[in-house]
C-alpha cells in the first residue's frame, strides 16, 4: 500500500437521514474516511450498522425519498460528488467507480441477455460501438473467468449458477476500468467454495488491474484475507479504523473486541467455540447524542450516555471512537 | 414454441367442440319460440310446418353434427368459392337465420366492420393512454399525477359503460349539441368532411368503451411497473450510470409489459362483450345489436354462431398471450 499518496476518495462528515412515518432514522452519523489508490479498504458491521448505506450515499443510489444525504463532502476526482448534478453523477457511476451488489440472483435484469448488460456501461462511457463493445464484453467475461465467453454472452441470466452471476456482476463493475470497485457484500448470497473462488477472483483482479477496492463485509474472515486496512462501523458511525493487522492484533474498541471474540473457533468447550454479543443493535432514530454501543458494552462509563465520543488516534493510521482511548 | 402452438392449437379443437356443444344445449333448454312473433293470423298447423321446415322438427344429435358441418366445412367452402371462384360448395344448405332467412355469416360480414371500428377503435385508443398513465404513476407513486389516475381509473372500474354512455349522451348531444347521439353505419367516408363527421360519431362510443380498458390496463401496468421498480436491477442500471429513461424505458417498462400484455391479449374477447351493450346506446349497427335482436327473436343459428365465434376469439387469445409470455420473459420455454 503506497502509503502518504494522495487519496483517490475522500469522504468527510457524511450524514444520511431516511425520512419515515416513525420520523428521521439517522443511518449513516459523520461517516470520515479515505481510499488510497490500490488498496483494500474492509468496511465491517453488523446488519443495519449503516455499510451500504454510506457506500450507496457516495454515488446517489439511495432512493429519495426516503432517503436524504444532508452533509458531508466526497471528494473524487477533485469534484465534491454530492454535488455533481444528475448527468455528472451517472458519468462517475460505472464509468469511474464500479458497483457489485450482494445478491447476484437479482442484480442482474432477467429478460436482457449477459452480454447486452456487459455492453451497456461499455456504450455509454467509452462511446463504444457494438461489435466493440462485444468485443470488451468477452475478453471481461474471460478476465472473470467464465469459460466459453463467446457463447456465454448471449445467455440470459437464469442460465448461469449463482457464482456465474456473480462473476458477471463484477464483470459489468469492472468494465470501463474504474479507479474505485466498491463491493458491498459480493459473497453473502454465495456458498462457502463459491465465496473463496470470488475471493480468490477479487484478490487477482485488484493486483492486475490495480484499482482500490472497498470491501463491505461482516464476515471478519474474509477480511483478515484480503484486506489492507479495515473501518468496524456500528450504529451508523465508524467506531474503529486501522490496518488490517493492527486491528486484529490490537483491537481498540469494545465492540471490535467483542466482534472478534464472535469468529467460531474449532477448539474449545462447546459453549466457547460460538459466542454471541449480548443485546440489539440500536433504534437510529434521532440525532446521536450518546455512544451508540453503550447499552452492550461491558466497560460502559456514566460519561457514554451523555457524550458521543470521537474517534482518538491511538497509533500510525489506528483511531477509536471510544473514550477509553482518549489519550492513549 | 412451434411445437408447443402446434400443441395448443391441437388440444384448442376438442375444447371448442365442447363449448359449441355447451351453447347449442344451452340454446336447446332455453325457453322461447322462433314462431312467436309471426303473426297470430297464421294458422296453427301453417306454423307447425313452418317450424318443421326450419329444421326444428329434428332432434338434437341431427341438428347439432348439422350445424357444425355447416360451421366447419360448408362455411369455408363457400368462402373459398367467393374468394377463387371455385365450386366446392356445390350449393350446400348455409347455416339460414331464422329472422333474416339470410345466411348468418353474410350478415356477420355486414356487421363487422362497425364493430371492429368501433371496439377496435377504443381498445387501441384505450391501451394507448394507459400505459403511459400507468408508467408515470408508478414513476411517480403518490404525486398528484398518481392520484387523479388512480380515481380517473376507479371511476372507469365502477361505472357501467350503459351510465357512462348515457350521461355522455346527455351532455355532448343533447345539452351541447356538439356530436350525435346515434351512429350512422351508412356513412361513407368520402372527403375531409366526412372524415370528421366520422370521427365525431365515433368519439362518444369509442371514449366510452376506453373509459374501461383505460382503467383496466393503467391499473395492472402501474402495479408491475411499481413491482419492478423496486428490484435489485434496477440498482444495477443506476448504478451502470445509465440515465432515468433507459433505467425507466428499458429495463423496467421491459419486464413489466411481461404481465400487461397477457392481461391486453386477455382484453380482447371482453371488450367485444361489452360492446354489445355501447352498441345498443349509440345505436351503431354492430355485431353486439346483432346479437341482442337475434336473442330477442329466439334466431338460434345467429347465436350459436355469434356466440361460437367469440369462444374462438377467448381460445385463440388465451393462446397468443401465452406464446407472448414465452416471447418476452426468457426464462420461459415451453419446450
Amino acid at each position: 500500500m503506497p502509503d502518504g499518496a494522495l487519496p483517490v476518495l475522500d469522504v468527510r462528515d457524511l450524514k444520511t437521514v431516511f425520512k419515515t412515518r416513525g420520523g428521521e432514522v439517522h443511518a449513516v452519523n459523520d461517516v470520515s474516511f479515505d481510499l488510497r489508490p490500490g488498496e483494500l479498504l474492509g468496511v465491517v458491521g453488523e446488519s443495519g450498522s449503516g455499510k451500504s448505506v454510506t457506500m450507496m450515499s457516495l454515488l446517489g443510489l439511495l432512493p429519495s425519498p426516503p432517503a436524504d444525504v444532508r452533509g458531508g463532502t466526497v471528494t473524487f476526482g477533485g469534484k465534491d460528488l454530492l454535488q455533481l448534478d444528475p448527468e455528472g453523477l451517472r458519468a462517475v457511476r460505472g464509468g469511474k467507480i464500479g458497483f457489485v451488489f450482494q445478491d447476484p440472483m437479482t442484480s442482474l435484469n432477467p429478460v436482457f441477455t449477459v452480454g447486452m448488460q456487459i455492453a451497456e456501461p461499455l456504450r455509454k462511457h467509452m462511446g463504444m460501438n457494438k461489435k466493440q463493445a462485444a468485443a470488451r464484453a468477452k475478453e471481461l467475461l474471460e478476465l472473470v473467468g467464465i469459460p466459453d465467453a463467446d457463447q456465454r454472452l448471449k445467455d440470459y441470466p437464469h442460465q448461469f449458477s449463482g457464482g456465474m452471476r456473480q462473476r458477471v456482476m463484477i464483470a459489468i463493475a469492472l468494465a470501463c476500468d474504474p479507479q474505485v470497485l466498491i463491493a458491498d457484500e459480493p459473497t453473502t448470497a454465495l456458498d462457502v467454495t463459491i465465496q473463496a473462488q470470488i475471493l480468490e477472483l477479487m484478490k487477482d483482479l485488484r493486483d492486475k488491474l490495480g484499482m482500490a477496492v472497498i470491501w463491505i463485509t461482516h464476515d471478519l474472515g474474509v477480511i483478515a484475507g484480503i484486506a489492507d486496512r479495515v473501518m468496524v462501523m456500528y450504529g451508523g458511525q465508524v467506531v474503529e479504523h486501522a490496518p488490517v493487522k493492527d486491528l486484529f492484533q490490537n483491537p481498540g474498541h469494545p465492540y471490535t473486541k467483542a466482534l472478534l471474540t464472535t469468529i467460531p473457533k474449532i477448539s474449545g468447550t462447546r459453549e466457547k467455540r460460538l459466542t454471541i454479543i449480548e443485546g440489539q443493535p440500536p433504534i437510529l432514530a434521532g440525532a446521536p447524542k450518546a455512544c451508540p454501543f453503550r447499552d452492550r458494552c461491558n466497560v460502559a462509563m456514566d460519561r457514554c450516555a451523555v457524550e458521543n465520543p470521537q474517534r482518538y488516534d491511538v497509533g500510525a493510521g489506528h483511531d477509536v471512537a471510544c473514550f477509553h482511548a482518549e489519550g492513549v | 414454441m412451434l411445437t408447443y402452438t402446434i400443441r395448443r392449437l391441437l388440444l384448442s379443437i376438442p375444447t371448442l367442440l365442447f363449448i359449441a356443444f355447451v351453447i347449442f344445449m344451452l340454446l336447446e333448454l332455453a325457453p322461447g319460440d322462433p314462431m312467436a312473433q309471426m303473426p297470430l293470423t297464421i294458422p296453427p298447423e301453417v306454423k307447425e310446418k313452418m317450424r318443421l321446415a326450419l329444421g326444428l322438427g329434428e332432434p338434437w344429435w341431427v341438428r347439432f353434427p348439422l350445424w357444425l358441418k355447416q360451421f366447419f366445412i360448408v362455411e369455408p367452402q363457400y368462402w373459398i368459392d367467393n374468394t377463387f371462384g371455385t365450386n366446392f360448395a356445390n350449393d350446400a344448405q348455409r347455416i339460414i337465420s331464422f329472422q333474416s332467412r339470410s345466411p348468418v355469416f353474410d350478415t356477420i360480414a355486414e356487421r363487422m366492420p362497425q364493430t371492429l371500428w368501433v371496439v377496435g377503435m377504443s381498445y387501441v385508443v384505450g391501451v394507448l393512454i394507459a400505459l403511459p398513465i400507468g408508467i408515470i404513476s408508478a414513476y411517480r407513486q403518490y404525486s398528484v399525477f398518481d392520484n387523479v389516475g388512480t380515481f380517473v381509473s376507479m371511476i372507469g372500474f365502477s361505472v357501467p359503460p350503459f351510465f357512462s354512455g348515457v350521461v355522455l349522451i346527455v351532455i355532448f348531444s343533447v345539452s351541447l349539441g356538439w356530436l350525435p347521439s346515434i351512429y350512422d353505419t351508412t356513412h361513407q367516408v368520402m372527403d375531409w368532411d366526412s372524415f370528421v363527421f366520422q370521427l365525431r360519431q365515433m368519439v362518444m362510443p369509442v371514449m366510452v368503451l376506453a373509459l374501461q380498458t383505460t382503467a383496466q390496463v393503467s391499473r395492472y401496468m402501474r402495479a408491475s411497473m411499481l413491482d419492478n421498480l423496486g428490484q435489485d436491477y434496477v440498482r444495477t442500471a443506476r448504478a451502470k450510470g445509465m440515465t432515468e429513461s433507459v433505467v425507466v424505458m428499458k429495463h423496467v417498462l421491459r419486464n413489466s409489459m411481461i404481465p400487461v400484455v397477457t392481461v391486453i391479449a386477455l382484453g380482447i374477447p371482453s371488450i367485444f362483450g361489452g360492446a354489445i351493450i355501447t352498441e345498443q346506446i349509440f345505436k351503431v349497427n354492430g355485431l353486439g345489436q346483432l346479437l341482442i335482436i337475434a336473442l330477442q327473436g329466439s334466431d338460434i343459428p345467429m347465436v350459436m354462431t355469434i356466440t361460437f365465434l367469440l369462444a374462438v376469439l377467448i381460445v385463440m387469445m388465451n393462446l397468443i398471450a401465452d406464446i407472448l409470455y414465452g416471447i418476452l420473459d426468457p426464462r420461459i420455454r415451453y419446450d
